[in-house]
């Protein structure tokens, strides 16, 4: 079984359509990984799913960085 | 281009020329239950020529066929965009239906896991205006950008409306054409619901058989046509490759039935004649009209009694041939991709077949280019096109 910030990371290649090294923990989705608000969305999305949970919107806004996405996951997990 | 019987320019028209059928039996869903079992089909591609697996995940099939027939042509075009000019350059292309791939892929999720499940880019990937919208985003047209949707005339009317804004003054540069992906369990059912479909499951190929006695309804068809239009004296100074000039578009209603075309063809004909006004041409310089004849009882004859009544005479020295026969009725599409087999007629000097026409019907005694393409000059050619909503359009295109 892969870690959560293997599983995370892969979920942001495929969805951002981005490279592996770029999905660095410190980067931006929206500055730094070229996603704009409907990509941002549609990946919350995808890690809801990849995840079996449910990312309430007010939480889901905070949701900016590959970091934040890896501690939100270990947090409701 | 993109067509059941290939995806471009080159291979479908070697296909027409040589009287070959694109349709063959659906696969990508079950089609138990369905009437209809066969449709014409884009073979396989290469996506990564034309889109990026991140942008064509945000577009219905639809938006990504327009969008490759419409790179396509630029390219052929051999258009150079920039900031200066981007400004005098835009684009119409329409689609007779939309997304309905992700329309259905959506309802689903819906019916089974609430709204939370809906994709954020479900309206952009299945609205009709985002072929062009997708286009002036990567490539910087920032002049009038517009998708009219007028069912199965709707790549007729994008090409003569694109025309009209160079006419008019408002761009230098349009492209234009439409795009469909109706092949789906919903545009299957409910065209079969219509029956408006060939139900010729045994013998797909032999289906689309416009004015043959045993015609039985339309072959549902995807693809996308898009084509360049650039005022004449700016296409002439950079040396552009010119297939023809747009001479002439007529509109017109049937102003009669949701679906039926009226019976005495007087809305075609009012099209065609309305094209002929606008060119300021006479009929009799017609070589070669693509009808529309999609191989339903109905509609097939009253083209032909609206081009008796327009052309007269000359009506049986022309040469009228329906492409749908090898690639089927691409709907929105379908006005766009026969506007580039009227022109590649044109250029080679070859009316394109009507395949499957081995006994025609009472009435169809003008010279329909039966089974085998015909070599002949055709300085200036027609196309017709009519839809749902008893809308209609032509354009008359002529050898520059």
């Amino acid at each position: 079984m892969s870690s959560i910030e293997e599983r995370v990371q892969k979920i942001i290649v495929e969805q951002l359509g981005v490279k592996p090294e770029d999905v660095k923990s410190e980067a931006s989705f929206v500055e730094d990984l070229g996603a704009d608000s409907l990509d941002t969305v549609e990946l919350v999305m995808a890690l809801e799913e990849e995840f079996e949970t449910e990312i309430p919107d007010e939480e889901a806004e905070k949701i900016s960085t590959v970091q934040a996405a890896v501690d939100y996951i270990k947090a409701h997990s | 281009m993109l067509s059941p019987l290939g995806a471009d320019v080159a291979s479908t028209w070697e296909g027409i020329k040589a009287g070959r059928s694109g349709i063959r039996p659906i696969e990508h869903f079950d089609t138990e239950a369905f009437a209809t079992k066969f449709a014409g089909l884009v073979p396989e591609f290469a996506l990564e020529d034309y889109l990026s697996p991140k942008e064509a995940r945000k577009m219905d099939l639809f938006v990504q066929y327009g969008m490759i027939a419409a790179i396509q042509a630029i390219r052929d075009a051999g258009l150079e965009m920039d900031k200066e000019n981007g400004e005098r350059i835009g684009a119409a292309i329409g689609s007779g239906i939309g997304g309905l791939t992700n329309i259905e892929e959506n309802h689903e999720k819906l019916l089974a896991s609430g709204p939370r499940k809906l994709s954020p880019f479900f309206v952009p990937s299945t609205i009709i205006n985002m072929i062009a919208g997708n286009l002036a985003i990567m490539y910087g047209l920032k002049g009038p950008n517009f998708a009219t949707v007028t069912a199965c005339t709707t790549g007729t009317h994008n090409i003569g409306f694109a025309a009209q804004q160079i006419q008019l003054g408002t761009a230098d540069v349009m492209i234009a054409g439409g795009a469909e992906k109706g092949s789906t369990p919903l545009g299957m059912g409910g065209f079969a619901a219509a029956r408006a479909l060939s139900t010729r499951n045994d013998d797909p190929q032999a289906a689309s058989r416009p004015w043959d006695k045993d015609r039985d309804g339309f072959v549902l068809a995807d693809g996308a046509g898009a084509v360049v239009l650039e005022e004449y004296e700016r296409a002439k100074a950079r040396g552009a490759t010119i297939y023809g000039e747009v001479a002439g578009f007529g509109l017109s209603d049937d102003a009669y039935h949701m679906t039926a075309p009226s019976e005495d063809g007087a809305g075609a004909a009012l099209s065609m004649g309305n094209a002929f006004r606008d060119a300021g041409i006479d009929p009799s310089e017609v070589g070669y009209v693509n009808a529309h004849a999609t191989s339903t009882k109905v509609g097939d004859l009253i083209e032909i009694h609206a081009v008796k009544k327009i052309f007269g005479d000359h009506a049986y020295k022309l040469a009228m041939s329906s492409t749908k026969s090898m690639v089927g009725h691409l709907l929105g599409a379908a006005g766009a991709v026969e506007a580039i087999f009227t022109l590649l007629a044109m250029r080679d000097s070859v009316a394109p077949p009507t395949i499957n026409l081995d006994s025609p019907d009472e009435g169809c005694d003008l010279d329909l280019v039966a089974n085998e393409a015909q070599a002949r000059p055709i300085d200036v050619a027609l196309s017709n096109s009519f839809g749902f909503g008893g809308t209609n359009g032509s354009l008359l295109f002529r050898k520059v």
